[in-house]
């Protein structure tokens, strides 16, 4: 059953569509990774999922649902019932995420209080356990400590403990490992992975780094300019690429040592408020952009399963079909 | 923390010096005291032989010693005009001002927190917008039309409050003269600690605001949400704490610009306290006594600024507890 569905969903700021009419959905139990440059709208989408997007900014959508409850139209109070317990998030920088001025015990007992309730002991012994769960070693003392006294590996391991304090049925992960150290980024991906297999949870887990989504991510997003370029089953996208965007990430990837590429690999960068280009967003840097290209934006093609947004996609060669 | 008492001491020292110097400096300047002491009937000779005596044609700093020397011993002089120890006049008007800018700060702080917290958080509100240009006209409004306005109106038209004095005072512990605790002293406070707290609330609104509006779009505020927690605890918990830490730290600064005030309402309200005082002693070219009360009000200044440091080393945990180092 699908958990997450968005259809045409955009957010503006004023005249600038952040995200354009995106469709993806997350069944229980997958893992989607969503890639795509810096400014692609992979946060803003994500926020408008959650329901906070502040003002200016406005979402509006065909269909934003989850378990088939329609996220736009409920009331707020039953929203925010649902935020935090059935979807909950984890943020890109852990050690300004939490609350400096509230211990690590308080911030956990927060969440479980205002979802599932309970008395004092019950709350205190369940924030122990999902400390355990998150491994951070003695978390008896650790209830006590405040944020400044915690490791950014340390902080995201607690902000991954009150994401899923409530069970969640998904859990959204933006770039939830850039701002800590190369060794420590393994550690909290792993424990990312193990919690999302035993709680059989929906992860979305945003990132850059292209490796990461071949080896965990069950489906792909790739978005560029705040619109969705290609999605699909993980193995389908990374061996047969059907949009340039894509193929150009790909093709970056065995370059880098690291096995981390960036996502550089076309020339040029992503367009941002004012310089969007007329037709298709990528014209400017597609190798094998035309005329028609440069005019008329494409429309996204094929089914939710696979969909790619280009007017010649690529075949199994890699060419673009005439 | 040791370090940093030791740090904020020093600077206290620091800060007292300098006030202690620059007040000697005007005492020094302004008038003769041999002539307060001796009429005009004495003669040249006579008066230099006391010059000698007094030490007044010793080296300035040979003076400054002596004065700071008898300072610490708790003497700074004896006043002019009421011959009497400058620090025990002092001492007799301190409890006036020290309830009038209690109240004052009270007031401002019943009055700003909500104000600010509300125009932070409905920033497009016709009530935001009213309280923001409230606040930015009353930091352009002098005080004493402020206390002239509620003066005419509240004790002259409407004659509902007393426009002048303290009024009755009992004695509260043996040594305090205090106005809180009986009617027609709580009635005479209410028109200046009214004006004084109206001068000072605008800074406050406006710098709650401000604070609030950056802690909002702080990623733990966005964390918060995320977590599902409902608005008034965002605003009023997490929000909140985080935005008075950085308020309570100007709030001490701005310790001096309500001593500032105070002289002015106290002279509108003819308020027997300090600021009076020292409008008083300006008048009557009463050196020591001016010099006194500068002393006197350095002291406070600091004593409230070290207070408040410590009170912000309380209430935040960054400062309080070691943070963890890589
Ligand atoms: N509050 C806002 N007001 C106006 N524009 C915004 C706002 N928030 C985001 N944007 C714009 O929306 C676009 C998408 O931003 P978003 O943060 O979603 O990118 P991202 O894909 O998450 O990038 P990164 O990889 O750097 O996190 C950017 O051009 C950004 O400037
Ligand atoms: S539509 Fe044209 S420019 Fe856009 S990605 Fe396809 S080929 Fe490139
Ligand atoms: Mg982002």
């Amino acid at each position: 059953m699908s958990l997450l569905t968005l259809e045409n969903l955009s957010v503006t700021f004023g005249k600038f569509r952040a995200v354009d009419n995106i469709s993806y959905s997350v069944k229980e139990g997958e893992v989607l990774g969503i890639v795509g440059e810096s400014g692609s709208g992979k946060s803003v989408s994500s926020l408008s999922v959650m329901g906070l997007i502040d003002y200016p900014g406005e979402v509006s959508a065909d269909n934003l649902s989850f378990a088939d409850q329609d996220l736009l139209s409920m009331p707020e109070k039953q929203r925010r019932k649902i935020t935090g317990s059935d979807i909950a998030m984890i943020f890109q920088d852990p050690m300004t995420s939490l609350n400096p001025c509230f211990t690590v015990g308080y911030q956990i007992i927060e969440a479980l209080k205002t979802h599932d309730g309970g008395n004092k002991k019950v709350l205190r012994a369940r924030a122990l356990e999902l400390l355990n769960l998150v491994g951070i070693p003695a978390p008896e003392s650790r209830m006590n400590a405040y944020p400044h006294q915690l490791s950014g590996g340390m902080s995201q391991r607690v902000m991954i403990a009150i994401a899923i304090a409530c069970n969640p049925k998904l859990l959204i992960a933006d770039e939830p490992t850039t701002a800590l150290d190369v060794t420590i980024q393994a550690q909290i991906i792993d424990l990312l992975i193990d919690l999302q297999k035993q709680k059989q949870m929906g992860l979305v887990l945003i990132t850059h780094d292209l490796a990461l989504v071949a080896e965990v991510a069950h489906r792909v997003v790739v978005m560029y300019a705040g619109q969705i370029v290609e999605s699909g089953p993980a193995n389908e996208v990374f061996s047969t690429p059907r949009h340039p965007y894509t193929q150009a990430l790909l093709a970056s990837l065995p370059e880098s040592a690291s096995g981390k590429a960036r996502l550089e690999a076309l020339p040029g960068v992503v367009p941002g408020q004012y310089d969007r280009p007329q037709g298709c967003l990528l014209s400017p840097r597609c190798p094998y952009a035309t005329d028609h290209c440069r005019h008329v934006a494409p429309d996204s093609q094929g089914s939710l399963e696979r969909q790619v947004k280009c007017h010649t996609p690529l075949d199994a060669q890699g060419r673009p079909a005439a | 923390m040791l370090s940093f008492v030791l740090r904020r001491l020093l600077q206290a020292v620091l800060v007292l010096l300098t006030i202690s110097f620059a007040s000697f400096m005007i005492q020094g300047k302004l008038g003769d005291p041999v002539r307060q002491m001796v009429g005009t009937s004495v003669s040249v000779e006579q008066r230099e032989a006391l010059r000698d005596e007094l030490g007044l044609n010793d080296p300035t700093l040979v003076q400054y010693g002596r004065f700071l020397g008898q300072a610490l011993q708790g003497d700074l002089g004896t006043s002019y005009y009421y011959k009497e120890s400058t620090l025990t006049v002092i001492a007799n008007r301190l409890p006036a001002t020290l309830e009038l800018s209690f109240c004052a700060l009270v007031l401002v702080i019943v009055m700003a927190t909500p104000l600010g917290v509300f125009a932070a958080i409905n920033p497009k509100n016709w009530l935001s917008r009213s309280i923001l240009l409230f606040s930015t006209l009353g930091l352009s409004i002098p005080i004493f039309i402020v206390a002239v306005f509620l003066m005419y109106f509240f004790a002259i038209e409407w004659r509902l409050l007393p426009s002048f004095g303290r009024g009755d005072t009992t004695q509260v512990l043996g040594l305090w003269q205090s106005g809180l605790f009986n009617k027609d002293g709580l009635m005479h406070l209410l028109l200046p600690s009214v004006s004084l707290a109206f001068v000072m609330t605008p800074i406050f609104i406006r710098l709650i605001r401000a604070e609030m509006i950056d802690v909002l779009q702080s990623d733990y505020i966005r964390f918060a949400w995320s977590k599902g927690i409902s608005a008034p605890r965002i605003y009023f918990i997490h929000a909140l704490k985080n935005t008075m830490l950085p308020v309570i730290t100007v709030g001490g600064i701005q310790t001096g610009t309500l001593i500032a005030y105070t002289i002015l309402t106290e002279s509108i309200f003819q308020w027997p306290g300090m600021g009076f005082l020292f409008m008083d002693a300006v008048t009557r070219v009463d050196a020591p006594l001016i010099s006194a009360y500068l002393i006197v009000v350095g002291l406070i200044f600091v004593v409230t600024n070290t207070l408040v440091d410590v009170v912000y080393g309380l209430v935040n945990p960054r400062v309080r507890i070691p943070g963890y180092s890589a």
